[in-house]
């Protein structure tokens, strides 16, 4: 394989903005054009990736199409490559970001192009994370994100706009200079950033701790782990539908991937060490968020507790290093990229008619809008897990790793499934059923043509993945296989030398 | 006559300087063409560099002038940035009513007067070049001579460049006094490190030179004279004169004092941190760009200062790539200042930059990268400045100093999002001039090209670069 898809994947959204760059946007008919041409890009994104996902050999552990080119002499190449774990992350960003943009259509109103240039070169940004196969680059790719982002949220976002970007931005840019100071002594440790050496060559036990720390600071924020989750509602409440879905969707799955990736592959005994504190946190996450999310009166403020909790799922099931639970971790995640973006989206229709995301603003919707309350329930059911819906793959599966490992740990997670089925009913009985009182609600119109499209396209792979999980679990068992068994073997290996 | 040909740059410059003068003197409206021409001798003078070999290390004129790789590459980005400086700011002196011949020329000097400085291998070299250099900026801060606050400046930067410049001798008559000599091979040679004499020697020193960069706690004069010197000298102030310090602390550190490298490391990493707390923290309040340009100066040079406390080539090295980008953000930066105009008059508070973006996108575009740029975001030219400065740190083990380091980014980011927010985020104001000279476009283009695609060809800079070599 010659040709570089994974950097063409990386480089086809920037150039689509590029080219965007020199377009005007003052009349009406020029923006369709600007829609259309972002649009085009990041479907023909979607058909590379899904081709790249075609090519991908199952049944090899090592990493394929690797390209490796001298970057920083000396210092850092730039390498990309993926294996099973990363391919479904590339997948959902292709996959999400056509639908963000098809969204703009209802939500954004002003300076549509320079908002479309930013969600492309978000997406360019997010697809780099998941496929470098370097520390530096990794930290570039994840780090840039925040420079579109920021915009996202500030310029199109809602009143507090302001105090939103800004907490978003510095409280990730602060657990990231951490893992900077890390990635670079990593480098004076071990003479490389490259991760498939540093795979096979292994970090010096008695640096662990602290890179791992160091690493943690910046996951912890960008999962968002209890106790620095409160930039994540703050975010989510005051971005564009479009940026919380793209927040929610992927830009949180980053942190998980680097959970897998980075923590797992390069520190086990740390990992290993830290594991009950991953595991304490992780429980907060589930059940205090949850029993936050039950109080909220803001539609997006509840599913961005969700969220949090659905991300303390995740990281409690990475943390179980059992073949189900890092499995389950990835599933839950594609998962809840799915259900999260078509809840916010759906939010953002209501929202786009009433301009309240209030809950007591609405009640028996159920009659006005018929084919929407089915598209919410569908995914209000998907978020709580319910069989036959991708939700419950992922949680069933982490569940089952965390029986393994810990029998206390796993029932008080259990609880968190309860608590999550308790909001998400709540929230759909508030909003859809009761009395229809505020008389405005009965002006809505239903679900119009772009809308129904997004909804139902995001449906589907739910309803799919539910039904027949087969597809990813193929695609990431023997990566995760190989994970776990590197990681045991980098235990063993220390604990002989500790001994000896 | 080898010498001459090796400092024929120097010769060419000063001969220039007179020339220019006398044409000043005898030629009436000569405004125009002197600057034109002082931009063309800057350029020749550059040309002049590369007749020599670049990687030749020569001491001339009984050890106490010295030409090499180092002394060459700082000598090429000071001429550059003066070539900048007087592109960019012929207009703005125009319409101040302050395009004087004296300008360029007193420029020149000061060049002449880094000049010297970046090549010294001696305390008395060295000081001569320090004060043509001073005196040469002490007239430019107070250019603008009818404004109150102009005047101020080159007044309060005069006396207390002045104090400063007394310490700095007051350190080399010490160092005479207990080395026997005032040339850098010499004391090397001589020194004996058990010396306290010598210590307070260097003490002294590193004072009078952590002021000239505004390291804190050196730093009191530089916001008032960034605010009250012409915008354009600001630019001047921000880069060029910290270039050839720059050298200067390299040189005088690392030639004769590296064995006691013991005794300043403490100094230079208690500057660094501090400088880049304090530059970090007291930026937050600025709502003058000028003011903010100072206080932000102050944290860049803690970056500088932490590469060199590092003690190793590669730490020089980072520090020198560095500075040179550093030099490359505030052109631009400096480019966007010029371009906010309206009606022949030139705004400098942060709130005049409200909602830019909605009137001057392309203009917002570049502040943009710049801003993020100087705040040390990936995949942005200041970021990689950032990444060798740590690196090197980190290779010391200096945790400490690249975790404050790098948590005062995270402080500086905040004051340079609020210049951001500003712009995207708030309420438009009217619109600015949009009959900007083609040169000050060309440098803002430039400028922010280089910033935003540093990434494509990261390592071509540090290849230059990693050719100085001084332990």
């Amino acid at each position: 394989m010659n040709f570089p898809i994974l950097s063409s994947l990386i480089l086809l959204p920037s150039i689509g903005a590029f080219f965007l760059l020199f377009s005007k946007d003052k009349d009406h008919e020029n923006s369709t054009t600007i829609k259309y041409v972002a649009l085009f890009t990041s479907f023909v994104n979607f058909l590379i990736s899904i081709y790249l996902w075609y090519l991908f050999d199952q049944s090899t552990t090592s990493f394929q199409f690797i390209e490796n080119k001298e970057w920083l002499k000396g210092f850092v190449n730039y390498k990309v490559g993926i294996d099973g774990i990363s391919i479904l992350f590339i997948i959902l960003t292709t996959f999400i970001t056509p639908l963000c943009i098809i969204s703009v259509n209802n939500t954004v109103k002003i300076r549509l192009r320079d908002f479309l240039i930013a969600i492309l070169v978000m997406e360019s940004l997010m697809i780099g994370v998941f496929c470098s196969l370097d520390l530096i680059i990794f930290y570039l790719f994840f780090e840039a994100g925040l420079i579109p982002m920021f915009l996202i949220i500030g310029i199109w976002g809602g009143a507090r706009r302001v105090y939103s970007a800004f907490k978003f931005f510095l409280y990730t840019l602060l657990g990231s200079v951490l893992m900077l100071v890390a990635i670079i002594s990593i480098f004076w440790i071990s003479g490389t950033t490259d991760i498939i050496q540093l795979y096979e060559l292994g970090i010096d036990v008695k640096y662990q701790n602290l890179l791992w720390i160091a690493f943690f600071s910046s996951f912890a924020v960008k999962t968002p782990m209890w106790p620095v989750h409160t930039w994540l509602p703050d975010a989510h409440v005051e971005a564009p539908t479009a940026g919380s879905v793209l927040l929610a969707a992927i830009l949180l799955k980053m942190a998980g991937y680097g959970f897998i990736r980075f923590s797992l592959g390069l520190f086990p005994v740390a990992s290993e060490i830290f594991t009950p504190l991953v595991y304490v946190l992780s429980l907060i996450a589930i059940i205090y968020t949850s029993l936050v999310a039950l109080m909220q009166e803001d539609m997006k403020k509840l599913i961005a507790y969700s969220s949090v909790a659905h991300m303390g799922f995740v990281t409690l099931g990475i943390f179980t290093i059992t073949q189900q639970g890092i499995e389950g971790s990835i599933i839950q995640m594609i998962s809840h990229g799915l259900v999260s973006a078509a809840l916010f989206l759906c939010v953002g229709v209501v929202y786009d008619r009433m301009h309240s995301r209030l809950i007591k603003t609405y009640g028996g919707l159920v009659s006005v809008m018929p084919k929407y309350s089915i598209l919410f329930m569908l995914f209000t059911l998907a978020a709580l897990g319910l069989p036959g819906t991708s939700g419950f793959i992922g949680e069933f599966l982490i569940l089952m790793g965390t029986f393994k490992d810990n029998f206390l740990v796993a029932v008080i997670a259990s609880l968190g499934v309860i608590f999550g089925a308790a909001y998400m009913l709540s929230l759909y009985k508030r909003v859809f059923f009761g009395k229809l009182i505020n008389k405005d609600l009965l002006k809505m119109p239903d679900l119009n043509n772009s809308e129904k499209f997004i909804l139902w396209s995001l449906a589907i792979p739910v309803l799919f993945f539910g039904f027949y999980p087969e597809p990813l679990i193929n695609t990431i068992e023997i990566s995760v296989k190989n994970l776990i068994e590197m990681y045991n073997f980098n235990l063993n290996m220390s604990s002989v030398q500790n001994n000896g | 006559m080898d010498n001459f040909d090796l400092i024929f740059p120097e010769i060419f410059i000063s001969l220039s300087i007179m020339f220019l003068l006398i044409l000043g003197v005898f030629k009436k409206n000569s405004q125009n063409i002197i600057h034109n021409l002082s931009i063309f001798s800057l350029s020749i003078t550059t040309v002049l560099i590369f007749n020599n070999h670049l990687d030749n290390n020569i001491l001339l004129f009984n050890e106490s002038y010295v030409i090499d790789y180092l002394s060459s590459f700082m000598k090429i980005i000071t001429f550059l940035g003066g070539i900048f400086v007087l592109i960019i700011s012929s207009r703005y002196l125009k319409l101040l009513k302050i395009f004087q011949i004296e300008y360029p020329i007193l420029i020149l000097c000061s060049i002449l007067g880094m000049m010297v400085m970046i090549s010294s291998n001696d305390l008395m070299v060295f000081y001569i070049g320090l004060e043509l250099q001073s005196l040469a900026l002490y007239v430019l801060a107070s250019f603008n001579r009818d404004q109150l606050k102009s005047s101020e400046a080159g007044l309060k930067y005069f006396v207390l460049s002045a104090l400063s410049s007394g310490l700095l001798l007051y350190g080399c008559s010490l160092i005479y006094g207990f080395s026997g000599s005032t040339n850098f091979n010499i004391i090397a040679d001589t020194m004996n490190s058990n010396q306290y004499g010598l210590t307070f020697g260097i003490v002294f020193i590193l004072v009078g030179l952590s002021f000239k960069i505004s390291a804190v706690p050196f730093h009191m004069w530089a916001p008032d004279v960034y605010e009250g010197s012409p915008t354009s000298v600001t630019l001047f102030f921000a880069v060029v004169p910290k270039i050839a310090a720059l050298t200067v602390f390299i040189r005088f550190l690392y030639v004769p004092f590296i064995n006691m490298i013991e005794q300043w490391q403490p100094i230079l990493i208690f500057l660094s941190i501090a400088s880049m707390i304090f530059g970090a923290v007291a930026a937050i309040g600025q709502n003058n760009l000028k003011r903010l340009v100072a206080y932000s100066s102050i944290g860049h040079i803690g970056y500088a200062l932490a590469g060199l406390s590092a003690g190793t080539n590669e730490g020089i090295q980072s520090s020198v790539v560095y500075i040179s980008i550093y030099l490359v953000m505030n052109l631009g930066l400096f480019s966007c200042l010029f371009m906010i105009k309206r009606n022949n008059q030139y705004f400098i508070s942060i709130d005049d930059l409200s909602g830019l973006s909605k009137n001057h996108p392309i203009l917002s575009l570049s502040l943009l990268v710049i801003l993020f740029s100087l705040a040390g975001i990936p995949p942005l030219a200041g970021f990689f400045a950032k990444l060798y400065i740590f690196k090197s740190v980190i290779e010391q083990s200096m945790y400490f100093l690249a975790i404050v380091g790098l948590l005062s980014t995270v402080i500086a980011a905040f004051y340079y999002l609020r210049i951001i927010k500003v712009i995207y985020f708030d309420k438009e104001k009217e619109k600015y001039d949009m009959d900007h000279s083609i040169w000050l476009r060309m440098s803002l283009a430039l400028s922010t090209l280089l910033i935003l695609l540093y990434f494509i060809f990261p390592s071509k800079l540090v290849e230059i670069i990693s050719r100085i070599n001084i332990i």
